[in-house]
C-alpha cells in the first residue's frame, strides 16, 4: 500500500497505460490479462488491447466535446442558448458510424471464436470433472491415457484462518497438477458430479462451465513450459473461492518420463479388492480420505456445520446399519441434499472412510468394512 | 380524441368518490392514511422510502462482503454467510432498492407530468405497493431460519440452489411477490399513460421520462411473468420430485439459465431505461435548452427495449453454446452500443451551446453520462465473446455492472431525487449538502469499482470470500473506497430529511430551464392535482 499504491492509482488514471503493460505471474499491481500461453489467449490478448484503444478514441472524442462545453457554455460566463433540437443529417451519421466500428470489432473475434470452438484432431483428450470442491482428471486417449487423479488444493484451513503464513501461492496450487505436454493439442471434456463449476486457465484463453449430466469439450495448447493457474469461476457452494486449477506443461520427453512414473505408480498402488484389511490400517488410511474429502463440509471433528451440514459424530447413518451408510458414501444423499456422490472413489479409499467414520470420534461400533463389501455393493 | 376525454371523464369522476371523504380536509391522519391511500402521491413517497431502508439493507450486506474482502484470509464470516451476503446484496438492490425507486418516481411524476389526477386503478397502486414489506420480510428473515438465507447468487443457478435450505425457499416466495407487485405496477402505468393523458398530449409530445417508463413497463410484464415461472420450476424441483433442471431426470440445468436471463437481460434494462427518462429531462433543464433529437431518443429506447430481448445468452457464453449461437448473440448485443451511443451523443449535443449551470441534479445527470460511458465500454468490452471467455465470472464482470448500475440507475436516482425535491416538499434542499453528497459518491465510487477492472482482467474470480495475496492491495483500496460510498449516503439522507423539515420556500417552478407539466403546479404538488386538466397546444 501507500505511497506505491497511490502511484498507481495514478497511472490507472491514465488510461493509456493500460496497454502493453506485460506482468509477470505475481504482480499486485497486474493491470491486464495474465501474459498469454497459447495463440488463443494471445489473440485474445491483442484483440482486448484493440478494443481499450477504439474506447479510448471514442472516450476522448465524446468527453472533448462535452468538456469544452462544460467550461464554455456556462450560464455563469453569460453563454446564452442556442435552440436546435435536432439535426437528421448528425443524427444519421453518429448511428452509422459506431456500427462501422462494431464490425471492425466483430470481425477478429468472429474467427477467434470459430477457432475455440474446434475441438478436432485433439491429440490427447482429458476428462475434466468438477466436484465440491476438487477437480478430477481422467486422461482419455492420447499419451498417457489411463492415468486418472484427483486435483485438491494445497491450502490448509489454518492458512484459511490466519492461524498459518500465507505465501504467494495461497489458493493458488494442488497437490497434483493437470500435466500436459507443450505444443501439443488438449481436448478436456469438461463436466461436474454435483452442481456447475467452471474450468479456467486464463493463460491459454479457455474457459468452459462444468455442468453436471452434460459433457461439453474446450482445447488448449500451451506455447510455454511452467505452472499456470485459474481458479473456479462458477458460484458452487462454500468452498468455491478454494478449487484451483493447476496445469503444469512440460517438454515431450518430460511428459513420457512422468506419464511412466503414474503407470508405474498407479500399478503399485492397485489392490487386489478382496485383500483384508485389519480395523487399524483402514481408519488411518480412512482419516485420510475423509480429510481430502469429507471434512470441508463434516468438519475434521466430525461435528458438521449446524444447520448446514449434518454431524457424523453419533449420526444415525454412521453408527446404524453398514449397508445405508455405504449407500449414502456411493451414491450421494436423497435428491435436493448437498451430500454428493463418492462413487469416483476406489473399493478401498470408500471402506477406509466408512471404516473410519463409524469408528472415529464418540462412534465406536467396532465395525470394519472390507473393500470387497464395497466391490460387491457397486454389483 | 374522443378517447381521451372518455376516460379522463373517468379518472375525474374517481376522484369525486374519495373526494366525499377527504377532498375538503385532506388526508386521513395517523397510521391510516398510509395502509389505505390510494393516492398516487402518497404511494410514491412509501416506495421511495421503502426503497431507501432496502438501499441501506443491502448496503449493509455490502458493507459486509467488503470488510471480509479487506484482507485475505477470513477474517469475520464463514464461506457460507459471505455467499449469503453476496446473494441477497444483488437480489436486494435490483429488486428492494432500484425497481421500487423507479416505480415511486413514476408514481409521483408520471400522473403529474401528463397532467392526470391519479394512476389509472388508485386501489391497486395502493396494493402494488403493500406487497412489498412482506416481500423484504421474507428475504431478511431468511437469515434466520436453519441453514442460513440462499447462498447460490441472486441468479439461482441449480443445481446449487436445490442443495440450499428454507432460506432459498423464501427467496423464491419473496420473488414471486415482488414480481406480482411490478406486474400490477406496470398494468397500472402503462393504463395511465395510455388512457389518462392531458387533452392535446400525443404521444410524441410525451416528457421523455414518461415515454421511458411506457417502454419499461411493456418489458415488466413480458418478462417477470418468466421469472415467475422458472422459480416456480425450481420450488417444484426442489420440493415435489420434478426434475426440469436435474439431468438425471432428463432435465438440463442450463435451461434454467436460458431462462432466467430472458428475464434477466430485459431487468438490466428495466433498471437503466427510466435513468435515460430522468437524466433526459435533467439536462435540457439546467441547460435551458430543448433535448435534441427527442423523436431519436424515443427510438432509440424502444430499439434497446427490443434488442434486450435477444441477447440473453450473453450472460452464458461459458455453458458451451454451438458456435452459431455465440456469434448470433455476440453481434446482437454489440448491437445495443448503436442506440446507446446515439443516447450519448444526443446528450452532449443537448448540453453544446446551451446556458448551463451545475446545481446537484445537473451534477449527477452529468455523473451519470461520464460513468454510465464507461460502463458502456466495459459492457462492449464484454459482449466480444474471446475477450469475455477470459472475464466472465471474474471481476472485471462486477466492475461493469456496478457502473451501469450505481453510477447509472442510482445517480440518475440520485439526480431525480434533487430534482424534484422541490416539488415534492415546497422546499429548496440545501444545495452544500447536494453537491458534497455528489463529489463524495463520485470520487468513493471511482475508488470502490475501477480497481476491480484490474482485478478481473488479473484473474480473480468473482463471489470468492478469500484470494491469493497477488490481489491484496486492489482489494483494499476497493474495501476503503465501499465504506467511503456507503457512509457518503448519509449525506443524502439529511439532504433529504433537512428539505422535508424546512427549508427555502420553493418556487413554482424553482428551474428556470423546466418545461414539463408539474412545473406548471403549485410547489409542494396539491394532494389532488390536475382535478381539471391541463391544455396541452
Amino acid at each position: 500500500m501507500s505511497s506505491k499504491a497511490a502511484a498507481t492509482l495514478l497511472g490507472i488514471l491514465a488510461i493509456a497505460l493500460y496497454s502493453g503493460l506485460g506482468m509477470a505471474a505475481a504482480d499486485p499491481y497486474q493491470l491486464n490479462f495474465t501474459e498469454p500461453a497459447s495463440a488463443i489467449a494471445s489473440q485474445i490478448y491483442d484483440q482486448h488491447i484493440m478494443l481499450l484503444w477504439i474506447c479510448l478514441a471514442i472516450f476522448i472524442g465524446v468527453f472533448g466535446v462535452m468538456l469544452y462545453s462544460l467550461l464554455n457554455h456556462r450560464k455563469s460566463l453569460g453563454y446564452k442558448a442556442a435552440n436546435f433540437h435536432h439535426s437528421t443529417t448528425v443524427e444519421i451519421i453518429w448511428t452509422v458510424i459506431p456500427f462501422i466500428i462494431l464490425i471492425a470489432m466483430a470481425y477478429p473475434a468472429t474467427k477467434t471464436v470459430i477457432a475455440m470452438k474446434d475441438t478436432s484432431n485433439p491429440d490427447i483428450t482429458i476428462k475434466v470433472t468438477g466436484y465440491q470442491w476438487q477437480w478430477g482428471y481422467d486422461y482419455l486417449v492420447g499419451e498417457g491415457a489411463g492415468i486418472s487423479f484427483i486435483s485438491r488444493s494445497t491450502t490448509t484451513l489454518d492458512q484459511r484462518n490466519n492461524k498459518a503464513p500465507k505465501d504467494e501461492f495461497y489458493m493458488l496450487r494442488a497437490d497434483k497438477p493437470l500435466v500436459v505436454p507443450i505444443g501439443k493439442r488438449v481436448r478436456v471434456l469438461v463436466t461436474a458430479n454435483d452442481v456447475i463449476h467452471a474450468w479456467w486457465v486464463p493463460a491459454f484463453g479457455v474457459k468452459q462451465d462444468a455442468i453436471p449430466g452434460f459433457i461439453r469439450d474446450a482445447w488448449f495448447q500451451a506455447d510455454k513450459v511452467g505452472t499456470f493457474v485459474g481458479q473456479c469461476t462458477e458460484l458452487c457452494g462454500k468452498d468455491h473461492g478454494f478449487m484451483p486449477i493447476v496445469v503444469e506443461v512440460m517438454e515431450p520427453a518430460q511428459y513420457t518420463q512422468w506419464v511412466a512414473e503414474q503407470k508405474a505408480q498407479s500399478a503399485a498402488a492397485v489392490v487386489d479388492v478382496n485383500k483384508v484389511f485389519t480395523l487399524d490400517e483402514l481408519k488411518a488410511a480412512g482419516e485420510k480420505v475423509y480429510a481430502g474429502n469429507c471434512a470441508a463440509c463434516h468438519q475434521a471433528n466430525g461435528q458438521g456445520i449446524p444447520g448446514t451440514f449434518v454431524a457424523l459424530d453419533g449420526s444415525k447413518v454412521a453408527t446404524g446399519p453398514k449397508a445405508e451408510h455405504i449407500n449414502i458414501v456411493v451414491n450421494g444423499g436423497k435428491a435436493g441434499s448437498a451430500m454428493a456422490a463418492f462413487k469416483h472413489l476406489s473399493d478401498v479409499e470408500i471402506a477406509a472412510v466408512v471404516t473410519y467414520e463409524r469408528n472415529a470420534w464418540s462412534n465406536m461400533t467396532g465395525d470394519v468394512v472390507q473393500p470387497s463389501e464395497i466391490n460387491a455393493f457397486r454389483k | 380524441m374522443a378517447a381521451v376525454h372518455d376516460d379522463h371523464a373517468h379518472g375525474h369522476g374517481h376522484g369525486h368518490e374519495h373526494g366525499h371523504d377527504d377532498h375538503a380536509h385532506g388526508p386521513p391522519k395517523g397510521m391510516m392514511r398510509w395502509l389505505t391511500t390510494t393516492n398516487h402521491k402518497d404511494i410514491g413517497t412509501m416506495y421511495l422510502w421503502f426503497s431507501f431502508s432496502m438501499f441501506i439493507v443491502g448496503g449493509l450486506m455490502a458493507f459486509g462482503i467488503r470488510a471480509e474482502l479487506f484482507q485475505p484470509g477470513m477474517q469475520l464470516m464463514t464461506p457460507e454467510f459471505f455467499n449469503s451476503l453476496t446473494t441477497n446484496h444483488g437480489l436486494i438492490m435490483v429488486f428492494g432498492a432500484i425497481m421500487p425507486a423507479f416505480v415511486g418516481f413514476a408514481n409521483w411524476q408520471v400522473p403529474m407530468m401528463i397532467g392526470a389526477p391519479d394512476m389509472a386503478f388508485a386501489r391497486m397502486n395502493n396494493w402494488s405497493f403493500w406487497l412489498l414489506p412482506p416481500a423484504a420480510l421474507l428475504l431478511v428473515a431468511a437469515f434466520f431460519v436453519p441453514g442460513g438465507a440462499g447462498a447460490g447468487g441472486w441468479t439461482f443457478y441449480p443445481p446449487l440452489s436445490v442443495q440450499m435450505g428454507m432460506g432459498m425457499d423464501m427467496m423464491i416466495f419473496a420473488v414471486h411477490i415482488l414480481g406480482a407487485s411490478s406486474i400490477m405496477g406496470s398494468i397500472n402505468i402503462i393504463t395511465t399513460i395510455l388512457n389518462m393523458r392531458a387533452p392535446g398530449m400525443t404521444l410524441m409530445k410525451m416528457p421523455l421520462f414518461v415515454w421511458t417508463w411506457l417502454i419499461t413497463a411493456y418489458l415488466l410484464v413480458l418478462v417477470m411473468p418468466v421469472l415467475a415461472g422458472t422459480v416456480t420450476m425450481l420450488l417444484t424441483d426442489r420440493h415435489f420430485g420434478t426434475n426440469f433442471f436435474n439431468a438425471a431426470g432428463g432435465g438440463d440445468p442450463i435451461m434454467f439459465q436460458h431462462i432466467f436471463w430472458f428475464f434477466g437481460h430485459p431487468e438490466v434494462y428495466i433498471m437503466i431505461l427510466p435513468a435515460f427518462g430522468i437524466v433526459s429531462e435533467i439536462l435540457p433543464t439546467f441547460s435551458r435548452k430543448p433535448l435534441f433529437g427527442y423523436s431519436s431518443m424515443v427510438y432509440a429506447t424502444a430499439s434497446i427495449a427490443i434488442l434486450s430481448c435477444v441477447v440473453w445468452a450473453h450472460h452464458m457464453f461459458t455453458v458451451g453454446m454451438p458456435v452459431t449461437a455465440q456469434l448470433f448473440f455476440m453481434y446482437a448485443t454489440m448491437l445495443i452500443a448503436v442506440p446507446t451511443g446515439v443516447k450519448v451523443f444526443n446528450w452532449t449535443a443537448t448540453m453544446w451551446q446551451g446556458s448551463m449551470s451545475f446545481e446537484t441534479p445537473m451534477l449527477f445527470a452529468i455523473g451519470f453520462i461520464f460513468l454510465f460511458t464507461i460502463g458502456g465500454f466495459s459492457g462492449v468490452v464484454c459482449a466480444v465473446v474471446p475477450v469475455d471467455i477470459q472475464v466472465q465470472e471474474t471481476y472485471y464482470v462486477i466492475a461493469h455492472f456496478h457502473y451501469v448500475l450505481v453510477s447509472g440507475s442510482l445517480f440518475a436516482l440520485f439526480g431525480g431525487v434533487y430534482y424534484w425535491l422541490p416539488k415534492w416538499t415546497g422546499h429548496m434542499y440545501d444545495e452544500s449538502l447536494g453537491k458534497l453528497h455528489f463529489w463524495m459518491s463520485m470520487v468513493f465510487f471511482n475508488v470502490t469499482f475501477f480497481v476491480q477492472h484490474f482485478l478481473g482482467l488479473a484473474g480473480m474470480p468473482r463471489r470468492v470470500p478469500d484470494y491469493a495475496l497477488q490481489f491484496a492491495d486492489f482489494n483494499m483500496i476497493s474495501s476503503i473506497g465501499a465504506f467511503g460510498f456507503g457512509l457518503s449516503q448519509l449525506i443524502f439522507l439529511a439532504a433529504v430529511v433537512k428539505c422535508i423539515r424546512g427549508g427555502k420556500k420553493a418556487e413554482a417552478k424553482p428551474w428556470e430551464g423546466a418545461t414539463t407539466l408539474e412545473w406548471d403546479l403549485p410547489s409542494p404538488a396539491p394532494y389532488h392535482s390536475w382535478v381539471t386538466p391541463p391544455v396541452v397546444k
